[in-house]
C-alpha cells in the first residue's frame, strides 16, 4: 500500500469510530433501563417493529416475483425495470416521500381514486408508514436475491424438470434453498434500511405516536426535549444495525 | 471495456452531483463558525418567516449589506439548537418557555409581537367547520403542532378552554408544516397562528376562535452571549423592536407585544 494512503486511512476509520464513541459516550448508562421502559419509547418500539416486518413481507411477496423477472425472462424495456428498482436507493428518502405524498396521497395521482372508490387513505396510517418502508427498503432485497438467481447453477432446474417436477415445485424445492443465502441477505438488508427510515415516513405518513411515530421519528422529535430518550432510543437502533452486520459478516466481509 | 468507461463517467457524474447537493448550501459567506461581521444567523420561530425575511432585507439595506440568514424552526428545535452550540446571533422564539429554557445563554428577552390563534381549513371549507368544537369529529383528519411546539402547547390550551378533545392524524414538527399538509388536501384541519393562515396563500382560508377561546402567543427576541457579533446582533433586535419593524410585523397578521 502506498505510504501517502496511511494518513487518510486514519482519518477515515477516526471518522467513522468518534461518533460511535460519542454516542456511547454520552450514553446514561444508569438509567437507560428506565428511559427505554417509557410508555412513548415502547410505543415506538413496538411500531418500528410492526412497521419494518410489515415492510419487508411486502418486499418479499412483492420483489421475489421481480427479482425473478428481472434475473430470467428477457422482456423489452429490463434495463429500464432494473433502473426502476435501483432508483429508491439512490433517491434521496424525503424526496422519496414526496413522490410518494403525490402519488398516494389524498389527492394524490393514484390516491385520490383509493380514497373515492374504496375510501382508503394512506397518509396518517400505519400501512402508509410500512408502504414509505416498503418504497425504500425493497430495492436491497430485489437487488440481492437477482444475483442469487443470476449465480446459482440451472443446472439442477432443468435437472428437477427432467425428473418431472413443475415450476412450483422446481421453485420451492430447488431454486429456493439455493438462493436462500442471497435472499436471507437482501431480507436482513431490507428489515435494517426499513427500520431506519426517516424521510419518506415522516412526510408520507406523518408522526402520531402510537400510529406513525417509528423510532427514527422518535429519536427526531425527543432530540428537541429529552436528550436521553434520544440518546437511548439511538442506541437500540445502532445495537440493532451491528446485529444485522455481524449476521451479514460472512456475505460482505469474506475471512477466506 | 467501453461500457466500463461509460459506467464510471456515469458513477463520477452521479458523486459530482451529489456532492455539489451536499455542499451546496451554505456557500455564501460562512462557514458553519461565527457569522462573520458583513452576515448574522438568526434563529427565529417558523411563524415569523414572511415577517422576518422582509425585516432582513429591511436590515441590509439600512446597514451596508449585512447579510442575514435565517433559520426558521419549531422554537423548542432552535432552543435545544442553542444549547448545543449553534452559531446564533438572534434568537426569536414563539413562547416564553423557549426563550427561558435558554436563558443562561441570552441576552436580556423583549417582546417583539404577539399572535393567536386560529383554525386552517383548504379553501372553500368544504368540511363546513366553524368553531373548534367540530373538530373533535372523529371523520376529521386534523393535524397539530407536536405538544412541544409552541403551536402545539398554545393549541392545546385553547382547546382544553373550550374542552374538546381532539385526537389528531400527526403531530407536527413546526406549525408551517401543519399549514402544508392541509394545503395539501391530506388534512382537513389544523391549528396554526392567523399569521400562518394568511402566508398561507390561496389553497387554505381561516376560521376564527372565539376570543374567550383563544390564546396570546407572546414572541420574545433576544441576542445571544456566545455571538460573535453582538453589535450587529444587537441591531437586528433593535431594528425588529422599531417602527419599521413592528409596521412590518402588523403588515403581516402579528399583533403588537403585550405591553406588560
Amino acid at each position: 500500500m502506498p505510504a501517502l494512503f496511511a494518513v487518510p486511512a486514519a482519518v477515515a476509520v477516526a471518522f467513522l469510530a468518534v461518533p460511535l464513541l460519542g454516542l456511547l459516550g454520552r450514553t446514561p448508562w444508569g438509567s437507560i433501563a428506565a428511559e427505554l421502559a417509557t410508555p412513548r419509547v415502547l410505543e415506538a418500539l413496538r411500531l418500528s417493529l410492526v412497521c419494518s416486518l410489515g415492510a419487508v413481507a411486502v418486499s418479499v411477496v412483492l420483489g421475489v416475483p421481480l427479482a425473478f423477472l428481472l434475473a430470467r425472462v428477457e422482456f423489452p424495456g429490463r434495463n429500464l425495470v432494473r433502473a426502476l428498482t435501483t432508483l429508491p436507493m439512490v433517491l434521496p428518502p424525503v424526496v422519496g416521500g414526496v413522490a410518494l405524498l403525490l402519488a398516494f396521497g389524498r389527492r394524490g395521482l393514484a390516491g385520490q381514486w383509493l380514497d373515492q372508490w374504496f375510501g382508503i387513505t394512506l397518509p396518517f396510517t400505519t400501512a402508509g408508514a410500512i408502504l414509505a418502508e416498503a418504497f425504500v427498503a425493497m430495492p436491497f432485497l430485489v437487488i440481492s436475491t437477482e444475483a442469487g438467481l443470476r449465480a446459482m447453477d440451472r443446472r439442477f432446474e432443468d435437472a428437477a424438470a427432467t425428473l418431472g417436477a413443475g415450476r412450483w415445485l422446481t421453485f420451492r424445492r430447488v431454486t429456493l434453498p439455493l438462493i436462500a443465502p442471497s435472499l436471507f441477505a437482501g431480507i436482513a438488508l431490507c428489515w435494517a434500511r426499513a427500520l431506519g427510515e426517516f424521510g419518506a415516513t415522516i412526510t408520507f405518513a406523518g408522526n402520531l405516536p402510537g400510529v406513525t411515530q417509528t423510532m427514527p421519528l422518535a429519536v427526531y422529535i425527543a432530540l428537541e426535549t429529552d436528550l436521553e430518550a434520544a440518546i437511548a432510543l439511538s442506541l437500540v437502533l445502532l445495537a440493532i444495525s451491528l446485529v444485522v452486520l455481524v449476521a451479514l459478516r460472512d456475505r460482505w466481509f469474506p475471512t477466506a | 471495456m467501453r461500457r466500463t468507461r461509460t459506467r464510471m463517467a456515469a458513477l463520477l457524474a452521479v458523486a459530482a452531483l451529489a456532492l455539489a447537493g451536499c455542499g451546496g448550501g451554505d456557500d455564501s459567506g460562512g462557514s458553519s463558525g461565527a457569522a462573520s461581521p458583513g452576515e448574522i444567523k438568526v434563529f427565529a420561530a417558523a411563524s415569523l418567516t414572511a415577517a422576518f425575511t422582509r425585516i432582513g432585507e429591511q436590515f441590509t439595506a439600512a446597514n451596508g449589506g449585512t447579510k442575514v440568514t435565517f433559520n426558521f424552526a419549531g422554537s423548542q428545535a432552535l432552543a435545544t439548537q442553542i444549547q448545543q452550540s449553534a452559531p446564533a446571533d438572534v434568537f426569536a422564539s414563539a413562547d416564553l418557555a423557549n426563550m427561558d429554557k435558554v436563558k443562561d445563554l441570552v441576552g436580556t428577552p423583549q417582546n417583539l409581537a404577539s399572535n393567536q390563534l386560529q383554525i386552517v381549513v383548504e379553501k372553500g371549507n368544504p368540511k363546513s367547520i366553524q368553531g373548534l368544537d367540530d373538530l373533535a369529529n372523529p371523520d376529521l383528519k386534523v393535524v397539530l403542532a407536536a405538544p412541544d411546539v409552541p403551536a402545539g402547547k398554545y393549541a392545546a390550551e385553547a382547546l382544553g378552554k373550550a374542552d374538546v378533545t381532539v385526537r389528531p392524524v400527526s403531530e407536527e414538527d413546526n406549525v408551517k408544516a401543519v399549514i402544508t399538509k392541509v394545503s395539501l388536501g391530506e388534512a382537513d384541519a389544523g391549528i396554526v397562528y392567523v399569521t400562518d393562515v394568511t402566508a398561507g396563500g390561496d389553497k387554505v382560508e381561516g376560521v376564527d376562535v372565539p376570543e374567550e377561546l383563544n390564546v396570546l402567543a407572546t414572541y420574545p427576541i433576544a441576542t445571544v452571549k456566545a455571538s460573535q457579533a453582538q453589535d450587529q446582533a444587537q441591531a437586528f433586535m433593535d431594528l425588529v423592536l422599531s417602527a419599521e419593524g413592528q409596521q412590518a410585523l402588523k403588515e403581516y397578521g402579528f399583533l403588537p407585544p403585550p405591553t406588560t
